[in-house]
């Protein structure tokens, strides 16, 4: 489990994130929903230590990892896989050695093992044959498996995925979404998903947070979502003529 | 102020460089990787600079050279010397500056714009060092091969366009660049050789890690790391003239 207690992100006058506080449970699909500029990103950054909060905890499974240094939270770290948006995959390496690659970092396993693994990894993705083309080779789709692929090699305990669905078509979402939410359950981790669409939060949220304007205005569960009386999640997630049409036959 | 900023962060950015490696033999790996790209990456442009370069002052030397009372072997020997002392060391570290410096920033400015450091950073390793330091050391230790390379063409570009002019005989060209010569003039070339490597490094690493935006701020960062490392190329030619030949 991750909790966030009272945090709060500026960049320079502008606030960002105002004193947030949460909790995302292990083995379920947290949601974290909100509009462009909501602080969703920031939050996640500031989560996996990439940006330091000007005040508040992180504490993961206990322990708190907003105080450690950089050396001590490099354990820690190690627990982490994470998924960016358009994927992070180094464009030097094929897609075989972006997923070797944390284990070449910090494993002693052989070449066989680690071989094994990466293959195990791309099979569980649904990748098959792509081991020895680059990146660029790759569609958007096949670029976020092998990302997905790359942050569940080491057996990550806790899983980020930064807007897993951006640029990619509603069939490929689904198909990201379903995995997200399978390796959840199946390697019971904590999982936290930014994200604006709504598909994901429909198919795959256990757990919904909306951001607005960098504070935690609803949380909630993905049946509680399309009953919810907030004027600032309905005007967000039934913002299009489709989702419109669909709240009135609800 | 600007400038006191990037000075400031150029430091810090030098101690975060300084972590012990995750992994010496991946370290190892990358080291081999760069060397081969700082050196026979490069050796196309060296080649084709060193020899005109060499072939130019020889030529502007004979050209320049009218006193009846000074001897042809002096050609050689202004080659040799304005070779090695100058041209073969700071000439070409501009032009590595430029080749090697620009794609260093622009690899690591879209490394960071791309996410890809974050990701290296995610994983619980030291970006900066992991993808900055077998960079330096494979320039300290690469460029001084290049840059004797680039001696020895430079002197037979003197000679081949010497004795193809007519303006001068092999016999006293060779008899000149083997006359009153310094070894220490070397020793000078490589000791400047192998601080221009660490200038052109870390300078366009610097830009490069620190690039924020997109496609254009890649750009900008690459010309910023050509455009301060030829400075600092300069200005450190001249304090190590200045400390190391007076």
């Amino acid at each position: 489990m991750i909790e966030v207690k009272n945090i709060s992100k500026s960049f320079n006058s502008r606030v960002i994130l105002e004193n947030i506080s949460l909790q995302f449970e292990k083995g379920k699909a947290n949601l974290v929903i909100g509009g462009s500029g909501s602080g969703k990103t920031v939050l996640m950054k500031c989560m996996v230590g990439l940006l330091e909060v000007d005040q508040g905890e992180i504490i993961y499974d206990g322990k708190n990892f907003s105080s450690l240094s950089f050396k001590e939270r490099k354990p820690f770290r190690q627990d982490i896989g994470m998924l960016f948006q358009g994927g992070a995959l180094f464009d030097s390496l094929n897609v075989e050695r972006n997923v070797m690659f944390p284990l070449n970092m910090f494993t002693t396993m052989t070449l066989e093992e680690k071989t094994e693994r990466v293959n195990f990894c791309l099979k569980r993705v649904n990748l098959d044959n792509v081991n020895k083309l680059m990146p660029s080779e790759i569609s958007g789709g096949m670029k976020k498996r092998v990302a997905i692929a790359r942050a569940i090699a080491p057996n990550p305990k806790y899983l980020f995925c930064d807007e897993p669905n951006s640029g990619l078509d509603p069939k490929t979402s689904i198909v990201i979404d379903n995995l997200i939410k399978e390796i959840t359950e199946e390697y019971n981790i904590t999982t936290i998903v930014n994200t604006h669409d709504m598909n994901s939060v429909i198919e795959i949220g256990d757990k919904i947070v909306f951001l607005n304007g960098g504070k935690k205005e609803w949380e909630g569960t993905a049946d509680d979502i399309l009953k919810a009386d907030h004027k600032g999640l309905n005007d967000f997630i039934f913002a299009s003529k489709l989702a419109k049409a669909l709240k009135k036959q609800i | 102020m600007n400038y006191i900023f990037n000075i400031g962060r150029y430091w810090i950015f030098m101690k975060q460089l300084l972590a012990r490696p995750e992994k010496f033999s991946i370290y190892w790996k990358q080291f081999i990787r760069e060397l081969d790209s700082f050196g026979y990456g490069s050796m196309g442009i060296i080649t084709l600079t060193s020899v005109f370069m060499g072939a130019v002052i020889t030529i502007q030397t004979v050209y320049n050279l009218v006193n009846p009372l000074v001897p042809l072997t002096a050609v050689g020997i202004v080659a040799r010397d304005s070779i090695i002392l100058e041209f073969s060391p700071t000439m070409m570290s501009l032009v590595l500056a430029g080749k090697i410096g620009s794609s260093i920033a622009s690899e690591i400015g879209t490394m960071r714009v791309t996410e890809q450091i974050d990701a290296i950073e995610i994983m619980g390793i030291n970006s900066a060092t992991y993808l900055v330091l077998p960079k330096i050391f494979a320039a300290m230790f690469i460029f001084p091969f290049v840059v004797v390379i680039s001696m020895f063409l430079g002197i037979f570009g003197g000679w081949m366009a010497g004795t193809m002019a007519g303006v001068i005989t092999s016999e006293v060209y060779i008899r000149g660049i083997q006359d009153s010569f310094v070894p220490y003039n070397v020793v000078f070339a490589l000791i400047k050789t192998i601080t221009f490597a660490y200038i052109i490094t870390t300078v366009s690493s610097y830009y490069g890690y620190y690039t924020q935006g997109g496609a254009l701020e890649v750009g900008r960062s690459s010309t910023k790391a050509v455009v301060y490392s030829s400075i600092l190329i300069l200005i450190f030619d001249y304090l190590l003239t200045q400390l190391l030949l007076t």
